[in-house]
């Protein structure tokens, strides 16, 4: 009876999941969505908790509902509190902890399944991937944190890199087939102290390969650049998503199986899209060509000279401009000025200036951030356009202000094959009639590239921090 | 050459055990891609964070492991609680950071 009640459990985890995904997929049933799969969640967990045969201490019990409770609280905390532009940091640190959660599972499951190479191979598999995805989503944590600014390359990277890898597989490979396996799989050993001499060896062996994962999930992540985060971060969610699949397999428990291999071949299919956006195979982006070499492309270009703006002669500009457009960037996120880019809309809209937001698929630090930052100061969404579109748009554009942007209106792209962002299609912003970059000054952007666009004659800086710098905008403009 | 023999007739029979599953397996490959299809690139964020939420349901693996240890030595309770622990800031945390992101969707008329 329990036992069948628990698959009922699981079964519904599973359609919720499904549901739920598929509804997050539109804007009007998001939120819902979201909902569903929580619900389904709680059903499965409670379930396991309950619904099972065992005997269980009370010990045990105990420490469950301590890990939950406590999990619980912080969870709930860490993901009420963050400010909207620390999400992405948040969500790739929660990420490493499912990962590091089916790690876990690996390492206590090994020696109870070290006679089964059918067990051993979601085990190790699950161990694999969870600690790649754990080590790496820290290191994709303290890189969008800021505490990892910079790409850290050693020489020849890639090589060590993809040799490591090759280790770990082989290492992975020799414990599914090697100590510890009697290869007449599915029996158990009857000799107590044979399994336990084996037994200690491979345990020895299985913290090796752990701690080999771990490191390899930093070398992994170590040279990818900081504006390549955002795919490294759905990689990992789609690795977390195999190594929960894994789980699922190991225990034939299917809204492990349903969940997990939902979130990997959605998490993929995501991540690929995102590549797509930047025009990038995913190989490049992975062992690709961001970071120190970059820096030296155009380098010896006669680059002209850069025009400044002051807020006066830039109020005035947009006063009497037709149509504006705002580029917003992570820049934006970062100054926390997209309330007061709000502002500056509904006053530009009300002296009759058409605005729109032109939204480039990776500004940001993930897909979508843009959107989900402006929405947060309750920008209307139809003023939210996606790059095809607005592009069509810019030369009938007067004023391009571009907030806290870089590499996604940078020219080199279109014009430099010897850049290192060349083939990414951009928001084509010097087609329009004048171009305005708030900038804080003139560092490089994110990809570490120069950027051809300010010594356009078109092009004039507003340098300052985008929240400070657009205050002082709008409160010129009420002036006029 | 034997022992090579003995673990391909292994596998092939893992395969034919669970082939039941393995049918699931790649049935859901199809289902995740179909779900995902045809998102717009404003719900990618909040998407993303939902599937990180989702394949929290690990969790129940680790339950699992707790509930059905037998004489749990001190570094299996320590690992499983570990587990739990992480498993559920996985899901909690990611439930509630998507609701959060979604909720600001929604206060648009």
């Amino acid at each position: 009876m329990k036992t069948n009640l628990l698959e009922v459990c699981y079964l519904i985890g599973s359609v919720t999941f499904i549901i739920g995904l598929k509804m997050m997929g539109n804007a009007k049933t998001a939120r819902k969505g979201n909902l569903i799969g929580a619900f389904g969640m709680t059903i499965a967990i409670f379930g396991t908790i309950f619904l099972h045969t065992n005997e269980v201490s009370p010990l045990i019990y105990g420490l469950i509902a301590g890990a939950i409770v406590l999990g619980s609280i912080v969870g709930w905390m860490a993901a009420k509190k963050v400010q909207m532009t620390k999400m992405p940091e948040l969500v790739s640190i929660f990420n490493g902890m499912g990962g590091a959660c089916a790690a876990l599972i690996g390492l206590m499951e090994y020696q109870h399944n070290m006679n089964s190479v059918g067990s051993l191979i979601p085990i190790i598999a699950g161990l694999v991937i969870g600690s790649v995805s754990f080590s790496g989503s820290v290191i994709a944590f303290l890189k969008l944190n800021g505490t990892l600014n910079k790409p850290v390359r050693l020489p020849a990277y890639n090589v060590i890199n993809n040799v490591f890898m090759l280790a770990v597989l082989a290492f992975a490979a020799y414990m599914v087939v090697g100590p510890g396996t009697n290869h007449s799989a599915f029996t158990h050993v009857a000799d107590n102290s044979l399994e336990t001499v084996i037994s200690s060896s491979a345990n020895l062996y299985l913290y090796l390969l752990f701690a080999a994962a771990i490191v390899y999930g930093v070398l992994f992540a170590l040279p990818i650049g900081g504006a390549d985060m955002p795919v490294v971060i759905s990689l990992l969610n789609s690795f977390t998503g195999l190594a929960a699949a894994f789980g699922g397999f190991l225990y034939g428990n299917y809204a492990m199986l349903t969940g997990g291999i939902l979130v990997g071949s959605a998490g993929t299919l995501l991540t690929l899209a995102m590549c797509k956006a930047m025009n990038r195979p995913l190989s490049n982006v992975i062992f690709g060509a961001f970071g120190g070499g970059g820096a030296a492309a155009g380098g010896d270009e006669t680059k002209g000279s850069i025009k400044d703006i002051n807020v006066s002669d830039l109020a005035v500009l947009m006063n009497y401009s037709k149509k504006v457009v705002i580029v917003p960037g992570y820049g934006l996120a970062v100054a926390q000025a997209q309330h007061v880019i709000h502002e500056l809309e509904l006053l530009l809209e009300e002296r009759g200036v058409e605005v729109k937001y032109a939204i480039h698929p990776v500004a940001g630090r993930m897909p979508g951030h843009m959107n989900v930052l402006l929405a947060e100061s309750n920008v209307d969404y139809d003023k939210l356009v996606e790059m095809d579109e607005i592009n069509a748009d810019f030369p009938n554009t007067d004023v391009v202000l571009i907030v806290g942007a870089n590499d996604v209106v940078n020219p080199a792209a279109k014009t430099d094959p010897s850049s290192p962002i060349y083939g990414m299609p951009i928001l084509e912003v010097d087609k329009a009639k004048h171009v305005i970059v708030n900038k804080r000054s003139m560092n490089a952007g994110y990809a570490g590239i120069d950027n051809l666009l300010f010594y356009d004659p078109k092009c004039s800086m507003f340098f300052g921090d985008a929240k400070k710098a657009l205050t002082e905008l709008v409160a010129e403009l009420k002036t006029l | 050459m034997h022992e090579v023999h003995e673990i391909a007739k292994n596998v092939l029979a893992f395969i034919n055990d669970n082939k039941g599953m393995l049918y699931f397996v790649i049935l859901s490959v199809f289902v995740g891609i179909e779900v995902i299809g045809g998102v717009p690139t404003v719900l990618h964020t909040p998407l993303m964070s939902g599937a990180n939420a989702i394949h929290g349901v690990v969790i129940v693996g680790a339950i699992h492991v707790m509930v059905h240890m037998e004489n749990p030595t001190m570094l299996a309770l320590i690992l499983g609680s570990l587990a739990v622990l992480l498993g559920t800031l996985n899901v909690v945390g990611g439930f509630v950071v998507t609701d959060r992101m979604l909720e600001m969707f929604k206060k648009k008329k």
